[in-house]
């Protein structure tokens, strides 16, 4: 299996080579009307066949991976690193990514697919596919050179193989470790098919802004991706890491969030290049350091350029990615350079009280928050060349840079929709802002109250403003959606959700953007409630209690349990509320054999107001008694259900529009009548996709 | 009037009641401060937690250091002392967040330099775009012309300038 694999690496690396190079010598020849012995359009053609060849080629590949991983073929040097027989079936279909090479051939595999479906539908515009198949064989002609030359998946192991592998990472064997890479890695690759089509489309001086069209679907899908896979990550390090919290702005955990940043930039304001012909340049710069930065972020997690507790695959591949990452950027530059004139605005900004510049606004805030991350990351390798000592760039010096930008951003989200395009009126601002404004104060007034008070310490200042901001902007959500629901509801008769159902159907795109919107605030009510994170910490024998906020911990116990993976040493704790037991948990810790590493695995006892989560930290080596850590952590359950809302709205903007989905149907049926509501509907209730 | 031996002993209560009340406020500030600093301070074990968060027992760093922080707290030191006293005896990568000295001000500096920079660069450029009013010589006397205005304003309650509300997503 492994000459098989290696192989199949070979081959797809050949039929990628074929398809980069005979599709540029093709497009080159369309380009200027040459004409040569195999005309343009049939080489075009065969490098478009041998792309979707390229796919099957890399599938085998990691398809001869993951058997080697099942069959404990451990002269794989790879499967003996990062498996063992005893490691359960999930976790060995995960070994193709727990390591640097298999990642790297996931990389390849994903890029193989999202090509597939891309050549498949070159209809859609057979030229700007074209552009955008030789580009993406460009990416995957540098991944299939590290992979058959760099970073070798199916090297043998020297000499005699072990009878047994030496097993995956403790982190790794928890069940989210099996989808948060994938997704992160979706989100990561999927980016290179815009990043793709708006260099081809740049190239090829392609008119008018219908690859913004064609390429809508795929950037909120990898968008999507890219969210699930972040949030999944941050629950991971919750679940896992045992140290209280989701996100510790480690490198790797920056590194995602970057392209997620640039990429949230490009969604918004590639609207204003469809509305209104504007940005175009922005446009294009965005989606390229979009794509730079998601092969940053893999640089940074392989190169051990800097240092990460999460970098679990590290080696000195580093020097192939800074040379990808120039040859990326002189094309980006050169083309544009060429190009540039292409993309002139139709429309310029008419006032600074627009729709237009709140979305201006928002892209400089991205922009910020993405810089904050990239200098904060880099600065301890800037430190180190300058002042020849690296400094830590932690969470403290987060807290206090990225945080308030991000409560901007967060107040922004409640602003822009509320802006007419082109121009507001002072009447309509009044009309919309008077609510929202109220609801601010109000939760402002209330907070203080109940006994908050902002100017004590940092932590409850960012926790008042984000509360007091994400009742503003809800408000402001609410009453978007009940004004379209009232205006559908007095046209169509319908009761006040039917409406609402209908009104979102009509404007797939705009409603489920406020979805997402709403998804973003819950979000951050959940991350607010981490300024009253409480923790303490004791030893615990066998009938000894332990109270946290409203909660009342009794230990019942210590045991002990072993199988072929790991043995286990774990707490039983009783949790009481109120003189009334509400559940039992059983905090571990274990050791797994094959590795000879110790995990922690969290107890969580999560409700709405928020979260019991208890540590069994080991034996006290002094006193041979156990130590139970627990954490009271307010809200962390409205950061996983703001996700939820988000993926939700972000399905929801990807359907189509009612009307958009009848009017073929209509267009084919015999004109009749148009029902009352469909003719007097308010321009501002139709979709607009 | 109370006897000189009363007034003694609420004396002595008063005062023990204000030594106790101090002692606790001290012990409360001296508590906030611990769990504030713990968490501007690394642990240097490789796990890259914080201090305050470190939760590796038997870790060779956190229970030292944390004792170090709690001596120097008892001790009155100031934040500045304790961050170059940790600094010294662990390396500069020892504290969470580079401290205001040499390059290490650009790594504060830089972020919301580059944010004003952007915010005012929109403004420059919307400034720039936004078209500006050209005197246009119109008829205000034509009668027609007055009609129409005076029509238009009466349908769009008086406000002249186009407003568009579109999708938002």
């Amino acid at each position: 299996m492994p000459v098989f694999g290696s192989f199949s690496l070979l081959l797809a690396l050949a039929l990628s080579a074929y398809t980069l190079l005979a599709g540029a010598f093709a497009l080159r020849q369309l380009a200027i009307r040459g004409r040569n012995r195999i005309p343009p359009e049939r080489l075009a053609e065969t490098a478009r066949r041998a792309g979707i060849a390229s796919f099957f080629a890399t599938s085998a590949a990691a398809f001869a991976l993951i058997w080697a991983a099942f069959t404990n073929d451990f002269s794989v040097s790879y499967i003996l690193h990062h498996s063992n027989r005893a490691l359960p079936g999930a976790y060995k279909f995960a070994a193709l990514w727990s390591g640097q090479e298999g990642s790297l051939l996931l990389w390849a595999w994903l890029l193989a697919t999202y090509g597939f479906v891309l050549r498949a539908r070159h209809k859609v515009d057979v030229r700007l596919t074209a552009y955008a198949s030789t580009i993406l064989a460009g990416v995957q002609v540098f991944f299939l050179l590290l992979l058959n030359f760099a970073a070798p998946p199916f090297a043998l192991v020297q000499g005699a193989v072990p009878a047994d592998g030496f097993g995956l990472n403790p982190l790794l064997q928890y069940p989210e470790m099996v989808i948060h890479p994938p997704m992160l890695y979706l989100g990561y690759v999927g980016f290179t098919v815009p990043f793709a089509f708006a260099l081809g489309a740049l190239m090829m001086r392609y008119p008018g802004e219908k690859w913004i069209h064609i390429t809508r679907r795929w950037t909120m899908v990898t968008w999507l991706f890219l969210t699930c896979g972040i949030f999944l990550g941050a629950h991971w390090a919750y679940s896992v890491l045992g140290w209280g919290g989701y996100w510790g702005w480690d490198p790797v955990e920056n590194a995602s969030l970057m392209p997620w940043l640039t990429g949230t930039a490009f969604l918004h304001s590639v609207m204003m290049q469809e509305k209104r012909g504007m940005m175009k340049n922005w446009n294009v710069w965005l989606i390229f350091s979009t794509f730079m930065l998601s092969i940053l972020g893999t640089l940074l997690t392989r190169s051990g350029l800097v240092s990460s507790v999460h970098a679990f695959a590290q080696s000195s591949i580093g020097s192939w990615f800074y040379a990808f990452l120039f040859i990326v950027l002189a094309v980006c530059i050169f083309t544009f350079i060429l190009q540039r004139d292409h993309l002139k605005s139709d429309h310029k900004i008419e006032s600074m009280v627009s729709r237009e510049s709140s979305f201006l606004f928002n892209n400089i805030i991205f922009l910020a928050a993405c810089f904050t991350i990239l200098w904060g990351t880099l600065f301890p390798v800037l430190s180190e060349y300058v002042q020849g000592n690296r400094v830590t760039v932690g969470a403290p010096w987060y807290n206090r840079i990225a945080v308030p930008i991000g409560l901007s951003l967060l107040a922004l989200m409640g602003l822009g929709p509320l802006l007419a395009w082109r121009s507001s009126s002072l009447r309509s601002i009044r009309r919309n802002f008077v609510l929202p404004s109220i609801a601010i104060i109000a939760t402002a007034v209330a907070l203080l109250a109940i006994g908050e008070r902002p100017w004590r310490e940092q932590g409850s200042l960012y926790s008042f403003v984000a509360f007091s901001v994400a009742a503003g902007v809800i408000t402001a959500i609410a009453s978007e959606f009940l004004r379209g629901a009232h205006v559908m509801k007095v046209q169509t008769g319908k009761n006040v959700f039917a409406a609402t159902l209908l009104l979102i159907q009509r404007n797939t795109r705009r409603y489920g953007g406020y979805i997402v919107h709403f998804g973003v605030v819950v979000i951050f009510i959940g991350l607010a409630g981490s300024a009253f994170n409480r923790s303490t910490e004791q030893e615990m024998d066998f009938r000894q209690s332990m109270r946290v906020g409203p909660y009342t911990l009794v230990c019942q116990g210590y045991t002990q349990d072993t199988n072929p993976n790991y043995d286990s040493e774990y707490a039983v704790l009783d949790v009481y509320r109120n003189g009334k037991k509400v559940t039992q948990l059983a905090p571990e810790k274990r050791f797994y054999v094959a590795s000879q590493q110790v995990s922690t695995m969290v107890a969580n006892h999560s409700t709405l107001a928020w979260d019991l989560y208890v540590i069994y930290a080991g034996q006290n080596p002094d006193t041979n008694r156990p130590i139970i850590k627990v954490f009271l952590n307010p809200l962390v359950a409205w950061i996983w259900i703001g996700v939820v809302i988000v993926i939700i709205g972000t399905l929801v903007a990807l359907v189509p529009n009612l009307t958009t989905v009848l009017s073929p149907a209509r267009a084919r049926q015999p004109a009749k009548k148009p029902a009352r509501q469909l003719v007097s509907e308010p321009a501002t209730l139709r979709g607009g996709d | 009037m109370l006897s000189k031996r009363l007034r003694s002993v609420l004396y002595l209560v008063v005062i023990a009641a204000v030594v106790a009340f101090g002692a606790h406020a001290a012990d409360t500030a001296n508590g906030a401060r611990y769990q504030k600093l713990g968490h501007a301070i690394m642990c240097p074990c490789g796990c890259n937690q914080l201090l305050g968060e470190c939760n590796h027992v038997g870790c060779s760093y956190s229970d030292k250091m944390r004792s170090q922080l709690a001596a120097s707290i008892d001790r009155g030191d100031d934040d500045t002392t304790i961050f170059r006293a940790f600094q010294d005896e662990y390396g500069p990568t020892a504290l969470a967040a580079p401290m205001f000295t040499g390059l290490n001000q650009f790594s504060w500096w830089l972020p919301p330099i580059v944010l004003l920079l952007g915010i005012g660069g929109v403004f420059v450029v919307v400034r720039r775009w936004r078209p500006r009013a050209v005197a246009m010589p119109t008829p205000a006397t034509d009668p027609h012309t007055l009609v129409l205005e005076h029509r238009i304003r009466m349908e769009t309650g008086g406000d002249l300038r186009r407003e568009t509300r579109g999708d938002s997503l």
